[in-house]
């Protein structure tokens, strides 16, 4: 076609620098961003596992991105100034063995990453809290967590689907003894710090989904199930819990706070809320 | 293509037509179709698992249905299948007559079939079944059922049209062995997926 | 196999109506498809550029556009509701009408048979039927806007029991049920173009052209339209039961107890989670059909635009093979924080990273291809470039979403909405693009304007990146997917702003696509005439005048002697041995 012959290579060249630095630019870009701190700031126990998770992922994943991103930017602009091929091909052997590279290389990253750093850590998230746990009860509506904890007998009182209405928002049965500790409330989740708090969740309409993002915390609420697990929180302080599956309307508007306190002030908010 | 004596040259490994299945196209296809159409069934007979293990109990059938009536429908079915067999058989022999007349008998089979269908999904709601309810346990059930064997159902009649068709067809000399052939492979998979259905809802 | 069309060139002149409108012709029927896609892209991207909008400003009043969408819109100020039809309208229209419609649709059908060596597809009127079932099935899908209600609400993966319920939300009265019927249309049409690909590509090959020698476009195709096949029979059976729940009473997905405005539903014995089963088993492998051929696509250029063969072929046919087939087994992938058994869960999670294994060697693949290559920067090239660093970024993106533990925290955020969008968003359009420029002079028998064509480039690829590989970020910073605004929450008041500057991106990449569109079809009337192969590439279709004729060759087929990718055959006359050639003349390097 004679357009990448003789006074075309220059501009060529050019162009495919230009193109060159680009991809060169992206892979710096992408991963020099991602080592800034997006993640908003660590509140939990397990947390710090899935921060480790997503940081060796990020190094592992970003070195070989930066390696990518170096010889496609290498052969582009190599490439263009060309006048004739200097590599053609390799034989079905040789590219079966280069072949392994790749394969080795993610079957170490990746699969490694989820059995040796993931694995212990999602099966402390769902394995059988300390017994020592306080549970609190999370219902999800449309558009808000309802919550209940099972008062001093450590009991939560019998519910029925056919009391459900809007002054019974959680359907309870007055008559039943174990109710009649139980404290109820919106939105807000008192805990203490450093005490393992098993949730069990549940949703009454459509799917929730329950997140803490400074805990590192995500379950959906499924309509029919309870699902139960645990966190430790590790941080004093008002933690924001919005819903993070579509429910509707207002799911833009269905946030909770989950409220670490101190054991004292805990304590002292339980006694408060007594037959609240 | 003729193979030259050159003994670098490679050999062509195709040389166009039906291979790497030894069918034609029409044939792939109706075997591509059958897959899929499984799979569909598969979707439904998954949910119908999905939705009994969640369940926890189920209803007991030998209550619900005559199972000997439910084995004679089955029984039917699959001598439908026979005689399908045969008439394909025939059709590849180029006996027109004989595979006419064992296109008839299948159909005579799957109306049958239909019929007794009828009278199962009669003899039910007549007890109060329908999709949102079940006298004898989950409500589940009840649309399970009647969604399943309703499409089942669907099928068989698709099936039976197509027998129809292929049967007018052949007496008219104008469908040839590959077209008996397909309609066969139609009714069989139709006849297998019963067999899963039989399993699934009436015997475990 | 040359039964339904006559082998000559001559042929009797048909009406207007059975030539372009309802013909037979793949190739009509591809760009029938084509151009049907790029009219639904426009649909599904002025949806985006109006939820875009209410992302940036919130609470700004476009008095215009409430005259447009009097009840979306009422005074201008967009309604939550109406914000999650464009969204669900969005996700949909581009995943199943835009991208699907465009790379299996329109290049699917203009390529088979082109670059197998057949006249036509299988089975033509099954063929022509395909488009016409697909047409009623966007006008569905767009009309679903006017119903009561308006259109469906509850995502594109329409979880029950929000679009199960017409009193959970405004789109689930009529707009959902439209829904259903749309996509049941889609897939009834997406059914027969797939058993008429896959037939034809396994039995409408001409001599010669064994599997192996294929263009590796076609494998892709192969395996994308098998993927589909075995992946949208369960969708459709979800559709129905999905269907009965809303209409019929039963209860396959919803649960006892469901509670809608001080009503107590008398649903009972159902599941949620069978629904988020049903669908992502189609869900995950139908992301695996938008992405095959548009990898295909761009491995097809480079070796065109390089001179040099593409490495590894065998090795990049076994791993797509292989994608294919874990594809259909990692679904669970969608679902680690479903409530699904955790247990499950960790398996998902190793199956899932499996994928980069292969994933990794088209990868490579990819780049060694460029490896001592002769570089033709054309316009089809860059774009296929812009797919391959897409490809990159967005793989890796997958690899912190795959992994169970770090999903926790990125699930349903905007990580993902960036993840997706780069890979079967970005990968995709910058395949489609590239194979548009690049197969336009065989559509039409003039070349694309190659200087807008390269700003289209620039334009395109630096805004398209931007947006998505923002999003990664402000999803690491907690941001959900699906919010209306975000103004609740003090831990996301640091990302209002990129969400700005992600709303203009956006408005650029849409203006951008003019470009195209107008490139596009003044380049049908103006553009330069084409030579019978302007990009000297060795497969079949280069092989037949631009324009290809009815019946795709004037005479007979040519016999395929070698694989698609013989560039610079040492001791060949020219840098390009077309798969046409006797292995006499030029000898066979695979």
């Amino acid at each position: 076609m004679g357009e990448n012959g003789g006074c075309r290579r220059g501009t060529a060249s050019a162009e495919s620098l230009f193109l060159a630095i680009v991809v060169w630019l992206i892979g710096i870009i992408v991963v020099g961003l991602g080592a800034r701190q997006w993640l908003p700031e660590l509140a939990s126990d397990h947390g710090a596992g899935i921060d480790r998770m997503l940081t060796y992922i990020l190094y592992c994943v970003g070195g070989l991105l930066l390696i990518g991103h170096g010889l496609l930017g290498w052969f582009l602009w190599k490439g263009a100034g060309r006048d004739r091929i200097s590599f053609r091909m390799a034989e079905h052997r040789v590219e079966r063995n280069w072949s392994l590279i790749p394969m080795i290389v993610m079957a170490l990253v990746a699969e490694g990453g989820v059995l040796v750093l993931g694995l212990p850590v999602w099966a402390k998230i769902y394995g059988p809290p300390p017994a020592d746990s306080i549970v609190v009860e999370v219902t999800g509506e449309q558009f808000a967590w309802n919550i209940r904890y099972p008062g001093a007998d450590g009991k939560f009182g019998k519910q029925e689907a056919k009391l459900l209405s809007l002054d019974n928002p959680l359907g309870l049965d007055s008559k039943d003894p174990d109710g009649k500790d139980d404290i109820i409330g919106l939105n807000s989740i008192h805990v203490p710090i450093h005490k393992p708090i098993k949730i069990r969740l549940k949703s009454k309409d459509v799917l929730h989904s329950f997140y803490l993002p400074h805990l590192r915390v995500k379950q959906d609420a499924v309509p029919g199930m309870t699902i139960e697990f645990w966190f430790v929180p590790t941080k004093k302080g008002n933690f924001e819990l919005p819903c993070a599956e579509l429910c509707g309307l207002g799911h833009y508007e269905m946030g909770g706070m989950l409220i670490v306190q101190s054991e004292e002030e805990f304590t002292k908010w339980l006694e408060e809320n007594k037959n609240g | 293509m003729q193979q030259t004596t050159t003994e670098n040259m490679p050999r062509p490994t195709w040389d166009g037509g039906a291979s790497p299945f030894g069918a034609t196209w029409r044939k792939l296809m109706i075997w591509w179709f059958i897959i899929t159409d499984g799979l569909l069934f598969a979707g439904f007979l998954a949910a119908y698992g999905f939705l009994r293990l969640a369940a926890g109990g189920w209803p007991d059938r030998s209550l619900m249905f005559h199972l000997d009536f439910i084995a004679l429908m089955t029984f039917t079915l699959i001598t439908s299948s026979a005689t399908m067999a045969t008439a394909v058989g025939a059709a590849k022999q180029g006996n027109r007559k004989l595979a006419l007349r064992f296109l008839l008998l299948t159909m005579v089979g799957a109306f049958a079939f239909l019929g007794m269908q009828a009278y199962e999904w009669h003899t039910l709601i007549g007890q109060g079944a329908t999709l949102s309810h079940n006298p004898w346990g989950p409500a589940a059930f009840g649309a399970c059922f009647f969604l399943i064997t309703g499409f089942h159902g669907t099928h068989v009649l698709t099936g039976a049209l197509i027998l129809t068709i292929t049967a007018i067809r052949t007496a008219k000399g104008i469908t040839q062995a590959e077209g008996v052939e397909m309609a066969g492979l139609y009714w069989h998979f139709v006849d297998l997926v019963w067999v899963f259905i039989f399993t699934l809802f009436y015997l475990v | 196999m040359a039964d339904h069309v006559p082998a000559h060139g001559a042929h009797p002149r048909q009406s207007f109506l059975r030539r372009y409108v309802f013909s037979t012709d793949h190739k009509v029927i591809g760009l029938q498809y084509l151009v049907t896609s790029m009219a639904m892209a426009l649909v599904g991207g002025l949806l985006v550029m109006l939820m875009r909008m209410q992302l940036a400003w919130p609470h700004s009043s476009w008095p215009l556009l409430g005259k447009l969408f009097p009840v979306g819109m009422e005074g201008g100020l967009m309604k939550p509701e109406f914000y999650l039809s464009l969204m669900t309208m969005h996700g949909t229209i581009m995943v199943f009408f835009v991208v699907s419609l465009a790379l299996l649709g329109g290049f699917g059908n203009f390529l088979i048979p082109l670059q197998i060596g057949a006249r036509d597809m299988a089975f033509p009127f099954l063929n022509m039927l395909s488009f016409w079932i697909m047409v009623p099935a966007c006008l569905v899908m767009l009309g679903s806007f006017l119903v009561e209600g308006g259109a469906a609400a509850a995502g594109w993966t329409a979880y029950p029991p929000l679009s199960a319920i017409a009193e959970a939300i405004p789109g689930s009265q009529m707009g959902q049920t439209w829904w259903i019927v749309g996509m049941a249309l889609f897939i009834a049409s997406f059914t027969m173009g797939g058993l008429n690909y896959v037939t034809t590509i396994l039995n409408m090959r001409t001599k010669g052209m064994s599997l192996m020698r294929m263009p590796i476009t076609i494998w892709s195709l192969f395996l994308a339209s098998l993927l589909g096949l075995l992946a949208f029979p369960p969708l459709t059976a979800a559709a129905v039961m999905l269907l009965m729940d809303r209409h019929a009473g039963t209860s396959f997905f919803l649960p006892s107890g469901l509670f809608f405005g001080n009503k107590l539903m008398e649903h009972s014995g159902g599941t949620p989670l069978l629904w988020q089963h049903l669908f992502w088993f189609l869900g995950h492998p139908e992301v695996y059909v938008l992405i095959l051929p548009a990898l295909g696509i761009t491995l097809e250029m480079l070796p065109v635009f390089t001179r040099k063969p593409l490495f590894g072929y065998r090795m990049t046919v076994y791993s797509l093979v292989t994608i294919s087939f874990l594809g259909m087994i990692v679904w669970g992938h969608h679902m680690y924080v479903s409530g699904m058994s955790p247990y499950v869960g960790e398996i998902f999670a190793i199956g899932t990273l499996t994928i980069t294994l292969p994933s990794a060697i088209v990868g490579m693949n990819m780049l060694a291809s460029l490896w001592g290559g002769l570089l033709r920067l054309r316009t089809p090239m860059l774009f296929s470039i812009g797919s391959i660093v897409f490809f990159g970024t967005g793989g890796f993106g997958g690899i912190f979403l795959g992994n169970a533990t770090s999903d926790i925290q990125l699930h349903d955020t905007y990580f993902v909405v960036g993840h997706f969008h780069l890979m079967i968003g970005g990968v995709t359009l910058m395949a489609i693009f590239a194979g548009c420029y690049y197969w336009f002079p065989k559509m039409f028998g003039r070349m694309m304007n190659e200087k807008l064509g390269k700003l289209h480039f620039w334009l395109t690829m630096p805004a398209f990146y931007g947006i998505f590989l923002a999003m990664h970020y402000i999803g690491l910073a907690g941001t959900p997917r699906r919010y209306f605004n975000f103004e609740r929450y003090e831990f996301l008041a640091n990302i209002r702003e990129p969400q700005v500057w992600i709303t203009i991106a956006a408005f650029l990449l849409f203006i951008g696509q003019f470009l195209f569109l107008g490139n596009f079809f003044a380049s049908i009337f103006r553009g330069r005439p084409a030579p019978v192969n302007p990009w000297e590439a060795a497969t079949l279709e280069w092989t037949t005048p631009s324009p290809a004729p009815h019946g795709n060759w004037e005479g007979e087929i040519p016999e395929v002697h070698r694989w698609a990718y013989d560039y610079n055959v040492p001791g060949a006359s020219s840098d390009c041995t077309a798969q046409s050639v006797p292995a006499q003349s030029v000898p066979v390097t695979l």
